[in-house]
């Protein structure tokens, strides 16, 4: 096979998938998303799990220590079928809080910190750099199998050369699809797609191998099994420590690979995908994993032991000449790595940005004043950070890559990335696990753990001499034997992949609890820790905590800058228009603040967002005295609507109030007509006499005596209406309670004596037999003497008017009484032995111009019994009607003393 | 022709049964509201002079009643209230014609003449 076809055909497939990955995005864009967000795909985009290590490195694996490499693939299936429900907190957490990557879960669960961002950044990159360069370092090597295969078409293959090829090319697409848009929310379409493609090119490339392996150059499956049987594989010696070592070591990097959190919970769409995905995914690995021990029994009869057993998958086909299958093998190859350096180099690339790249230029923007409204956008910045970091990341990848020159088995740099990331697995399942989980604490067991993992495995992988000297390995440092970097404390005799993980996680388990145990947890790391721990209690409810008052076109300009203007205004406008506000403004509160937040950290990271929004704020650090002031604003809030609903009773109150006042005053105005049209009435009537008679008398011709009686109705007359004005003033002076009152000192029978006098005057044979108990009205009063006999005035001559008995009696009856007060009353009775007055006209007797009856006999307006009422009134007592004593009968009852009145 | 005073302060009464009676009128008086409607009946006045204020019974409903009854006969209401819904409620229950009190004697017995029906029928010249 030509060199140049290879190249075509690498060119075309590459070609293939930017074009499946374009054509997803556009499908994305328009919102047809269907099948392209199935749990297959999401199962088939779990398989960067599967990179060229397990492609071509599992046979190698298998060839050099049997069924050992198994364990690679029953650490994820593991996860999968039995702890799936870790991966399910972890979905739900990561989408919840738009968690980016492993970095920031770490960083936004232990209080948004920037330190424990930028070191899990740092670990991830440390680790993942080899695998990148393993990557690249399995297609050079595929390359190399083809050139050494066909060397007449190939010339010289320069490794170097391909390998910047490769990783040119694979930058090019990371940053084309894997930087379309910013926020992680948006999700990478075209590059989940394309993984996907990419999984099933690796699968059925393997399978076609290992099918043409068992049927085409072995004899069918039984033939196998007995070249296995043969081979010794079965009798290789299994270290049970390293299996399970190597199993656990599996199972910790599935949850905390970048790469692997990118596609499991970043990319996820569904949370029910992950059901799916519990069997798919091991069925999947499985099926990977089914020919790996044939192909390499039967590539190691057939090459023998001295050749490289990682590349049989490729060597196989090619010495039988089956160039096609060969071909569709190096696809697989190609898809495995191209998958895993893609995804890792997006994940990674996110870290980068957001845990360094962003944070660094936040701090050396900080101090400049206006610093979010300085030209610049700062979602250009962002991209930016994330484009260089993927050329960064691949960059050392290929540094790497060319500086191992290609050495060590494939396995070998898998195993130790893989306990490289391993050191997270503490933090991670005790920050979604375990409230008492604090900052300090994952701070301390990372840091202890990377750094023994560095000590022990990193450091010495790079080979004797490398970084540490053969003496040093053998002796330890400075000849301290008990620090030999394979043999910590002693624990020697055992696999230094096993001894490294043993030691690291150890370590790192043991001081994350203990210094989680003896250190105290900030508000924010304490409330994050609750919300993550808890987080199917309230998976809506992620807080932000900044303060208010702040301006929020300040958060629409920052917020255009990250998320773009677009999707910020219309952020904006949704949460506006929620509020109720018209534009673009919502008010900042605080579920706003936090929505915003959890938008912006899904583009730049949860402690990036909410260093950004606490610069605005201008409280970078959540205290205690915030938190209070949170309570205290809550209370404020609480008390302000104890007194909203204070008011608004107060307002029904005021508006009864007005209500009855308002019913009152048109009762009052009714009142008023009804009084003047009375008064003009009474006016009018004698008026009417007056004029008439006073035309007759003027005309003359006249008798005398007629004269005479006419004059006298005219004066009659006139007099009635003087009276009538002056009671209107009297009533009027009364009402208003301007009356001036002559208080003094008076004996009750001497103003009964007089009021008598002045109402029968001489009219005694006419009139009433007045009957009165002389000896009980001897009683000293404290009064307005004049005041008092107006109304025993009015009362004994209206029972002189009315009284219609034939011998008319008027007993005057009265009486002394000490109330329950303690106040001495005296109480006149005016009782005559008439008919009285009805039922009905003595609720209206006291009104103005009432008159029970006919109204000439009376001769009055009708306003004298209001009047007495006023002047009772004034002078602190009562004057009532008393039914059921035979006839009318008034009583009238006040105070013996002046101080006493009105306390009844 | 018979006048009908339904009128209850009896100074008033005199006055116009004086003025009216040297105008050439048979003046029939009565006060209560009460029995006005049977005292109209009785007398069969031409013309009748109603008070609205009366004891027992508005003036206003009397009239009511009376036009109810089917009776045309002119009457003048006379009001001490003064007001223009008076004269509104009088035009309303059917009243002739309507004055206010204080009147002067010229007046109401220029109203009167106006109200007499011609007493014989009008020969053609």
């Amino acid at each position: 096979m030509a060199f140049n076809t290879l190249v075509s055909v690498c060119f075309l497939y590459a070609c293939f998938l930017f074009a499946v990955a374009f054509w997803a995005e556009k499908r994305a864009e328009r919102g047809r998303l269907g099948w392209l967000r199935s749990p297959l795909v999401y199962t088939l985009s779990l398989s960067v799990y599967c990179t060229a290590w397990t492609f071509y490195g599992a046979v190698g694996y298998a060839a050099r220590s049997g069924l050992e490499f198994a364990t690679i693939y029953i650490g994820p299936t593991l996860v999968m079928v039995g702890w799936w429900w870790i991966l399910r907190k972890l979905v739900r957490i990561g989408r919840t809080h738009k968690i980016t990557s492993v970095a920031d879960l770490i960083s936004s669960r232990y209080g948004k910190s920037t330190a424990l961002g930028v070191i899990v950044t740092l670990f991830a990159v440390i680790g993942t750099t080899p695998y990148i360069a393993l990557q690249l370092q399995s297609v050079t090597q595929a390359f190399g199998v083809f050139a050494s295969a066909a060397p007449e078409g190939f010339g010289r293959v320069d490794s170097e050369a391909t390998g910047l090829y490769v990783a040119g090319g694979l930058a090019l697409f990371t940053i084309l699809f894997g930087t379309r848009n910013l926020d992680a929310n948006e999700r990478h379409h075209g590059v989940v797609i394309a993984i996907a493609l990419e999984a099933v090119v690796k699968l059925v490339a393997l399978l076609g191998v290992g099918i043409f392996t068992v049927w085409g150059v072995a004899g069918g499956f039984g033939d196998v099994m007995g070249r296995i049987e043969a081979s010794g594989f079965a009798t290789l010696d299994l270290m049970p420590s390293r299996m399970i070592g190597l199993t656990f070591l599996a199972a910790a990097a599935f949850l905390t690979l970048p790469r692997m959190f990118q596609v499991l919970v970043v990319e996820n769409a569904d949370e029910r995908h992950l059901y799916t995905a519990a069997w798919a995914f091991p069925l999947y690995v499985m099926l990977m994993s089914l020919f790996v021990l044939p192909i390499a029994v039967v590539g190691l009869q057939h090459f023998g032991a001295g050749a490289n057993p990682d590349m049989f998958v490729l060597t196989l086909p090619l010495d039988f000449d089956r160039n096609a299958l060969a071909m569709l093998s190096f696809l697989g190859g190609f898809s495995s790595a191209t998958s895993m350096v893609i995804v890792a180099a997006i994940a990674l690339s996110t870290m980068v940005s957001n845990h360094i790249v962003l944070p660094v230029w936040l701090s050396l923007t900080r101090d400049e004043g206006d610093r979010l409204r300085e030209p610049g956008d700062l979602r250009a910045l962002v991209l930016m950070a994330r484009r260089l970091s993927i050329l960064g990341v691949l960059a050392l990848g290929y540094l790497y890559f060319q500086l191992s020159g290609g050495s060590g088995a494939l396995a070998a740099i898998g195993l130790v990335s893989f306990s490289g990331v391993a050191q997270v697995l503490p933090a991670m399942l005790g920050g979604i696990f375990w409230r008492g989980a604090t900052r300090t604490g994952a701070l301390a067991g990372l840091v202890a753990g990377f750094a023994i993992w560095a000590y022990t495995l990193f450091l010495p992988s790079f080979g004797e001499g490398a970084v540490m000297g053969a003496q040093m390995l053998a002796q330890g440092p400075f000849g301290i034997t008990a620090l030999r970097p394979q043999a910590l404390f002693g624990l020697a005799g055992i696999d230094p992949v096993v001894h490294a993980v043993i030691w690291s996680m150890l370590v790192n388990t043991g001081l994350f609890v203990a210094v989680s145990l003896v250190s105290f947890p900030d508000p924010i790391e304490r409330m994050q820790g609750a919300q993550f721990v808890n987080v199917f209690d309230h998976s809506t409810a992620a807080r932000s905590d900044v303060a208010d008052g702040i301006a929020a076109e300040d958060l629409l300009v920052l917020s255009q800058r990250i998320l773009g203007p677009v999707s910020a205004q219309d952020l904006f406008q949704r949460a506006a228009a929620a509020q109720g506000n018209a534009g673009y403004l919502p008010d900042p509160t605080r579920d706003f603040l936090a929505e915003l937040e959890r938008e912006l950290a899904g583009s730049v990271g949860a402690a990036t967002a909410h260093a950004m929004l606490a610069q605005i704020t201008g409280g970078t650090v959540v205290s205690v005295e915030d938190l209070m002031a949170v309570a205290g604003e809550t209370a404020q809030i609480m008390e302000y609507s104890a007194q909203l609903e204070a008011k608004s009773a107060e307002l029904a109150r005021t508006a009864r109030a007005l209500r009855q006042a308002n019913e009152k005053l048109t009762l009052l105005s009714i009142q008023k007509d009804g009084f003047l049209s009375q008064i003009s009435h009474e006016l009018r009537t004698p008026m009417t006499s007056i004029r008439a008679f006073s035309e007759i008398l003027r005309e003359g011709d006249i008798e005398a005596a007629a004269r005479a009686r006419y004059a006298g109705i005219i004066h009659t007359e006139a007099q009635r209406l003087t009276r009538l004005l002056d009671d209107l003033l009297d009533l009027s002076v009364l009402e208003s309670g301007t009356v001036r009152l002559n208080w003094g000192r008076c004996n009750l029978h001497d103003v009964i004596e007089r009021a008598v006098q002045a109402a029968l005057g001489g009219e005694r044979a006419t009139g009433v037999t007045v009957q009165r108990a002389a000896m009980s009205e001897h009683v000293a009063l404290e009064t307005d003497a004049d005041r008092l006999a107006q109304v025993f005035i009015n009362l004994v001559s209206n029972a002189a008017k009315y009284c219609n008995a034939p011998a008319a009696t008027l007993r005057i009856a009265t009486r002394k009484h000490v109330d329950a007060a303690g106040v001495d009353w005296i109480e006149v009775d005016f009782i005559d032995n008439g008919q009285g007055i009805a039922g009905a006209d003595q609720a209206v007797i006291f009104e103005k111009f009432s008159r029970a009856g006919e109204t000439v006999r009376a001769g009055g307006a009708g306003l004298g019994l209001a009047i007495c009422r006023e002047i009772m009134s004034n002078l602190g007592g009562t004057i009532s009607y008393v039914p059921g004593q035979g006839g009318a009968a008034f009583r009238v009852a006040l105070p013996r003393l002046r101080h006493d009145r009105g306390r009844r | 022709m018979r006048v009908l005073l339904i009128e209850d302060e009896p100074n008033i009464t005199e006055a116009l049964r004086f003025v009216l009676s040297r105008d050439g009128w048979l003046v029939d008086t009565h006060a209560d509201g009460a029995t006005a409607l049977r005292a109209i009946a009785d007398k069969a006045p031409q013309v009748i002079v109603l008070d609205v204020m009366l004891p027992n019974r508005s003036g206003f409903e009397i009239l009511r009643d009376l036009r109810a009854q089917g009776s045309s006969v002119p009457v003048l209401m006379l009001t001490a209230r003064g007001q223009q819904r008076d004269r509104d409620l009088a035009q309303a229950a059917g009243a002739t014609a309507f004055m206010t009190k204080p009147f002067s004697n010229a007046d109401i017995v220029a109203a009167l003449r106006a109200l007499r029906p011609s007493d014989a029928p009008r020969v053609s010249p």
